[in-house]
C-alpha cells in the first residue's frame, strides 16, 4: 500500500520530467566529457610527466572519473532535493495538492527519493559509458560503480531534502551550496587524494559522507576495493541515508499536516 | 456504527496552534447530497476546519468521524472518497491542463484511459475544452479556479470540499464558478463549503453554520437564519456625515425591531421598511440615500456578532 503511494508520486516526476529530459541529457553528457576531457587529459598530461605516486601510480584521468563520478552523484542530488522539493511546497503548492488525495506525506518524500534515485542511476550510467570511452575504467569492478555512486548520492538527497522541508527561504540552499557542496566537491579526494590535506582537517574529510562514495567508486574503478574498508563506506553512506529518511518523514509530515 | 447517510459528524472538534485556539469546540453533521457551508469573517475558523475535515490536519481536541472513518488513522481511505478545492490554487502551471488532470488522477490510482474519458467529461463541464492543450500559468483566475474543480472531481468524489471557492476572482468569474457548482448540486453532489460571501453562502447552501472566532454562532437554512435573527425588511439610511449621529439619536424611538448604527450608514430592521421610511421622514430627518431591501445572512452576522462580513 505505502510503496503503491510512492509509486504515485514517481509518476508524478516522470511526468515532469518529459518537459525537460532533453536539456537534461544533453548536460549529463556534456559534464562528464567537459570534466574529463580538460582535467582528465589536459591537467593529466602534466600531472602524470611528474610522476603519479601519490596517485597509487595510475594515470590522473585513471584517479580523477571515479572521484568525479561520485561528486557528479553528490551534486545531482542536492539540485534534486533543494529547489524542486522546496518550490512544490513553496511555489507551486503542487504538495499542497497532492496530499488531498490519498498520498501522505511520507509517500511524497519516499517519491521523490525513488525519482532521485532514478535520475542518479540514470546520470551515474551516463557518467560511466563517457568514462569507458575515455579509457578511464580499469577493472570491471566499475560495473560496482553505478549502485555506488547511487547510494553516495541518496546521502546528500535525503537529508537535504528533509532539511529543505524546513526552508522558509532559497537562500538557505545557495548557502549551502557555497559553504557546502562546493567545498565538499573540492577537498573529498576528488581531485587530489585526502592525505595531500593538512594532517589536522584530514579528520574532517574522512567523516563527510562524499569521501566514502569517492573512495569506494575509485577502488572499485581501479579494481583495487578492498572487502573491509568497502564494506565500512557502504555502511556509512547507508546509515546516512538512513538517517536521512527518519529526519524527512518527520520533517515532511511537520510541514504538510500543519 | 454511524447512520449511513450522516457523512460528516464532528463533537467538540478543536483546533489548536499553540495557544491560539482556532476551532473552539463546534458540532455539526452533514448528510448525504446536502449543501453545507461555513460562513464567517477571515480568521473564523473555517479554513482549518476544512483541514481537519480533508483529513491534511489532525484535530487537536473532540470527535471527527468522516464516512465512519477516523481521519487520523484512516486518511488515504477517506481523502480516497473525497475532492477538494482549496482556497489558494495548487494547480502544477507548469504542467498542461490536460496533464494536470492526469496526474491528479494518478494520485487516486486511476487508469489512464479512465481518466482520459473522465477529463474530456470534465473539461466541457467547466467549459476549458479548448485550452486542454495549454499550459496551466497563462489562465485566467477563473479559469485556474474552474480546472482545480475539474481536478476536485477527476476521482467521483463522495464529498466536495471548496475552501472559498470565489475570493478573489471578479463578479463575472464568481458567477461562473457559481453556475457550475449550482449544476453540481442539481446533480446531487455533497458539497461542504467556507465561505465570507453572503450571497454565496444564501444561494448555494442548504444548511449552514455561522462561525465566528472559532465557535459556532447559529445553524440553519439560509431562510430559517433570516427569519430567525433577523426581520423580514430593513431599511437602509445613509445621511450626511456630520449629520448621522444626531439622526441615530433621532431614530432610537422609531417603531422598529432593531436599529444598527455602522460607519457610513444606519440599518432599521423592520417589518415593513416603506413604513419605516415613511416614520423616518415623519420625524424630519432627510436622509441623503434610502433603500428598502429584504434581509439576507449579512444581517444575521451582524446581529450575532456585531461585526461586518466582510472588510
Amino acid at each position: 500500500m505505502a510503496r503503491a503511494y510512492a509509486v504515485r508520486q514517481l509518476r508524478f516526476w516522470l511526468t515532469n520530467y518529459r518537459r525537460t529530459w532533453k536539456g537534461s541529457i544533453y548536460s549529463e553528457v556534456l559534464s562528464p566529457v567537459l570534466y574529463l576531457g580538460a582535467m582528465g587529459l589536459g591537467l593529466g598530461a602534466m600531472i602524470d610527466k611528474h610522476g603519479t605516486a601519490s596517485l597509487g601510480h595510475v594515470s590522473y584521468l585513471a584517479f580523477l572519473a571515479p572521484g568525479l563520478l561520485a561528486a557528479t552523484a553528490m551534486q545531482t542530488a542536492m539540485g534534486e532535493s533543494t529547489y524542486p522539493v522546496y518550490g512544490s511546497v513553496k511555489w507551486l503548492k503542487t504538495y499542497q495538492a497532492a496530499i488531498s488525495t490519498p498520498l501522505r506525506p511520507a509517500d511524497l518524500f519516499h517519491g521523490h527519493l525513488l525519482w532521485t534515485t532514478l535520475r542518479l542511476a540514470m546520470g551515474s550510467a551516463v557518467f560511466l559509458v563517457v568514462m569507458t570511452a575515455f579509457g578511464a575504467v580499469r577493472s570491471p569492478w566499475a560495473l560496482a560503480c553505478l549502485p555506488a555512486a547511487v547510494l553516495t548520492g541518496l546521502a546528500f538527497a535525503a537529508p537535504i531534502e528533509a532539511y529543505a522541508m524546513t526552508c522558509s527561504k532559497e537562500t538557505s540552499f545557495a548557502l549551502l551550496f557555497r559553504f557546502g557542496v562546493i567545498p565538499l566537491f573540492l577537498f573529498s579526494g576528488t581531485f587530489f587524494p585526502v592525505t595531500q590535506l593538512p594532517a589536522v582537517v584530514r579528520p574532517l574529510a574522512y567523516i563527510t559522507p562524499l569521501w566514502h562514495g569517492v573512495a569506494l567508486c575509485r577502488s572499485l574503478s581501479l579494481g583495487d576495493a578492498q572487502l573491509g574498508s568497502s564494506a565500512v563506506h557502504v555502511a556509512y553512506l547507508v546509515a546516512v541515508v538512513a538517517a536521512g529518511i527518519y529526519a524527512g518523514q518527520r520533517t515532511y509530515r511537520r510541514r504538510l499536516y500543519a | 456504527m454511524a447512520h449511513p447517510d450522516i457523512l460528516i459528524r464532528a463533537r467538540g472538534l478543536t483546533k489548536r496552534f499553540g495557544d491560539f485556539v482556532a476551532v473552539d469546540g463546534i458540532d455539526f453533521e452533514l448528510s448525504r447530497g446536502e449543501v453545507f457551508g461555513f460562513l464567517g469573517p477571515n480568521g473564523a475558523g473555517k479554513s482549518s476546519t476544512m483541514r481537519m475535515i480533508g483529513c491534511v490536519s489532525p484535530p487537536s481536541g473532540g470527535e471527527l468521524t468522516i464516512l465512519g472513518l477516523d481521519p487520523v488513522r484512516h486518511g488515504p481511505q477517506i481523502r480516497a472518497k473525497l475532492g477538494v478545492v482549496p482556497q489558494e490554487d495548487t494547480l502544477d502551471v507548469e504542467l498542461t491542463v490536460r496533464e494536470n488532470l492526469l496526474v491528479y488522477g494518478r494520485y487516486f490510482g486511476l487508469r489512464r484511459e479512465e481518466i482520459r474519458d473522465r477529463t474530456a467529461k470534465l473539461l466541457d463541464f467547466v467549459q476549458l475544452t479548448e485550452r486542454a492543450g495549454d499550459q496551466v500559468d497563462p489562465l485566467s483566475g477563473g479559469m485556474k479556479r474552474r480546472l482545480t474543480i475539474a481536478r476536485s472531481l477527476i476521482s467521483e468524489p463522495e464529498i466536495l470540499l471548496l475552501d472559498e471557492p470565489t475570493t478573489g476572482l471578479d463578479p463575472q468569474a464568481r458567477h461562473v464558478v457559481w453556475d457550475r457548482l449550482y449544476r453540481l448540486k442539481q446533480q446531487g453532489v455533497t458539497l461542504v463549503l467556507t465561505t465570507h460571501y453572503m450571497d454565496e453562502a444564501e444561494q448555494l447552501c442548504d444548511r449552514l453554520v455561522v462561525m465566528d472566532r472559532g465557535k459556532i454562532a447559529a445553524e440553519g437554512s439560509p431562510r430559517r437564519l433570516i427569519e430567525t435573527y433577523s426581520t423580514p425588511e430593513v431599511l437602509e439610511l445613509r445621511f450626511a456625515l456630520h449629520e448621522q449621529e444626531q439622526a441615530a439619536e433621532k431614530l432610537a424611538d422609531l417603531p422598529a425591531e432593531r436599529l444598527e448604527v455602522l460607519a457610513d450608514r444606519v440599518l432599521v430592521y423592520a417589518q415593513d421598511g416603506d413604513e419605516a421610511l415613511a416614520a423616518v421622514r415623519g420625524r424630519g430627518l432627510a436622509p441623503v440615500t434610502s433603500l428598502v431591501r429584504r434581509s439576507t445572512l449579512e444581517d444575521v452576522f451582524l446581529r450575532l456578532t456585531g461585526r461586518q462580513l466582510e472588510d
